[in-house]
């Protein structure tokens, strides 16, 4: 996957996608390759809740609430996304930059 | 007659009871359940460490602060019952609502960071609590140097910028006593700079860097051990003294009820105030989950919005009023001075004056004495306007003319 792929979607200066509508599962590999984040299985499944969250509650969940949700340990959803996970996971699920995060 | 219940008698609780008792009629019964039996002036927790306010002007005896009317249960909620419409009581008696406001606001968590309840032994401190802030007032007199932390553990917390205000008065105090070079500051925030609205970071900056207080941004503490914070992504700062900010949640019968979100805080929509998942429910104050900060100044804006919700209500007519996410605060800037800032859910602080456009007295965004005093002014603003629900000459909306429009 290249960079390319997502030229053409619009994005925010800190690199959230401006309309979630345009995301497909193509894209966010493509984000998450830039970010230097090989998906696996593990990863995808913090992406699709965080898709699905915001789509029931129209607002991005933060760390805690997608830690709560799965099931999966803040420690171990840090190894998967080190750096600021919950924005890496809004950035790559292509929803807005998490309040908790403002 | 009917039964309007507020849960909660805090900031919010009070001011609504207060300013709803004469309003509602002689059909309506308030009651505020409330097991405290005294009312903190909250602000004050942050001069109590510093010797800037003595503990007697902190506190007043719950009964005092309720008008003629208010009836007052001085027991705890554990539970709520919204299909029954009801409440039970921590001596188990049940008390139904007709109508019910949750005021009970947010409390401080350092049982969810290990380490953070090892308290003043291990060098652990809060100024979110009265014991918390007597505690550290004695730490700080008995300081003798070395590295001072603040860090706020996550978001949301209660008056946002307290942490900041803490470190300029802590700059402030460690000077007077002659031993600031001796005083390392540092503040260890969740957040990606100190001020996140990007105005405000612009033009408040430069407070850190004159009063040399380091910032470590992004550090999500997981532990503290042996005198560190540790973060998830393994960074390490020590401290001398920890001033800690913990998670805070909502209270706990809005976990055990089911009724919140994943810190136990009600879902609750942005301009009614109506709880989302509960009939003949509003929400007021802390106890919210919405976008606005979790303030003083907040739940009194609220509190004028919801005061005419709830009389179209229960009069069976559509709610008119609708709340901005109006937000004001004083922000104590160290040196006897203050500034103002002054924000709502879609604008940001912007420069001006308060509360009279181009008049002020108040400065908006700019330190000044005249703040610093209006901050002092407000305690007892607070006991005698605010809490008996007496009107201030404050708009709940944000104001924009006069304020200075600034090219983003
Ligand atoms: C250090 C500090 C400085 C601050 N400075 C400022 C400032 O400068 N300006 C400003 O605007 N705001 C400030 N605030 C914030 C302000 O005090 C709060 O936002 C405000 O008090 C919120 O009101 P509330 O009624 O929602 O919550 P609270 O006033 O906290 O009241 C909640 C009430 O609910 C009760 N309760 C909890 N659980 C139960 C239960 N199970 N049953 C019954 N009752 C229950 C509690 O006992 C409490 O009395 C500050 C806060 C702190 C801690």
């Amino acid at each position: 996957m290249t960079t390319a792929t997502y030229t053409h979607v619009a994005m925010d200066k800190d690199g959230y996608l401006l309309n979630p509508t345009e995301w497909t599962m193509d894209l966010g590999e493509a984000i998450a390759d830039d970010l230097n984040i090989q998906l696996t299985p593990d990863h995808w499944r913090l992406i699709n809740f965080a898709r699905e969250d915001f789509a029931s509650k129209g607002q991005s969940p933060g760390l805690r609430r997608i830690a709560q949700q799965t099931g999966v340990a803040i420690k171990q959803i840090y190894l998967l996304f080190p750096k600021g996970p919950g924005k890496l996971i809004a950035k790559i699920a292509g929803v807005p930059k998490p309040k908790s995060c403002l | 007659m009917k039964k309007l219940l507020i849960l909660g008698g805090g900031t919010a609780g009070t001011m609504m009871a207060n300013s709803l008792v004469d309003r509602l009629g002689t059909e309506w019964q308030v009651t505020v359940v409330e097991p405290d039996r005294h009312h903190v002036y909250q602000p004050g927790l942050l001069f109590l460490p510093f010797g800037m306010l003595d503990d007697r002007k902190l506190t007043r005896p719950r009964n005092h602060t309720f008008k003629r009317g208010v009836q007052w249960k001085p027991l705890a909620i554990r539970q709520m019952d919204h299909a029954k419409k009801s409440v039970v009581l921590d001596d188990d008696s049940v008390l139904e609502y007709d109508l019910a406001i949750l005021a009970s606001g947010t409390r401080i968590r350092p049982d969810m960071t290990p380490g953070l309840e090892d308290g003043p032994i291990a060098g652990v401190h809060d100024f979110y609590t009265v014991r918390g802030a007597q505690a550290l007032r004695s730490a700080l007199a008995n300081f003798k140097g070395g590295r001072l932390v603040v860090n706020v553990v996550e978001m949301p917390i209660k008056c946002p910028v307290a942490p900041l205000e803490f470190l300029f008065l802590a700059d402030d105090y460690f000077k007077r006593r002659g031993m600031r070079d001796d005083v390392e500051l540092v503040y260890a925030t969740p957040l990606d700079a100190a001020f996140t609205k990007p105005y405000a970071a612009k033009t408040l900056g430069y407070l850190l860097e004159e009063k040399n207080i380091r910032l470590e941004t992004e550090f999500m503490t997981a532990e503290v051990t042996d005198r560190r914070l540790v973060s998830y992504d393994e960074r390490h700062v020590g401290f001398d003294l920890l001033v800690s900010v913990p998670i805070h949640s909502g209270a706990a019968f809005i976990g055990t009820s089911e009724l919140g979100d994943e810190l136990d805080f009600v879902p609750t929509d942005k301009h009614t105030l109506r709880a989302l998942q509960m009939e003949d429910v509003f929400v007021l104050g802390d106890a919210t989950d919405l976008p606005s900060s979790k303030a003083g100044s907040v739940a009194h804006f609220q509190a004028e919005i919801l005061k005419q919700n709830i009389q179209d209500y229960v009069a069976d007519k559509p709610m008119k009023a609708a709340f901005d996410g109006h937000a004001n605060c004083f922000v104590e800037t160290g040196g006897g001075k203050a500034m103002l800032i002054d924000f709502n859910y879609d604008v940001e602080p912007l420069p001006g004056y308060f509360p009279v456009p181009h008049l002020g007295p108040f400065s908006l965004m700019a330190e000044s004495r005249i703040n610093h005093w209006g901050k002092l002014a407000f305690r007892p603003i607070y006991w005698h306007a605010l809490l008996p629900g007496r009107p201030l000459p404050i708009s709940p909306q944000m104001n924009l003319s006069g304020k200075k429009q600034i090219a983003s």
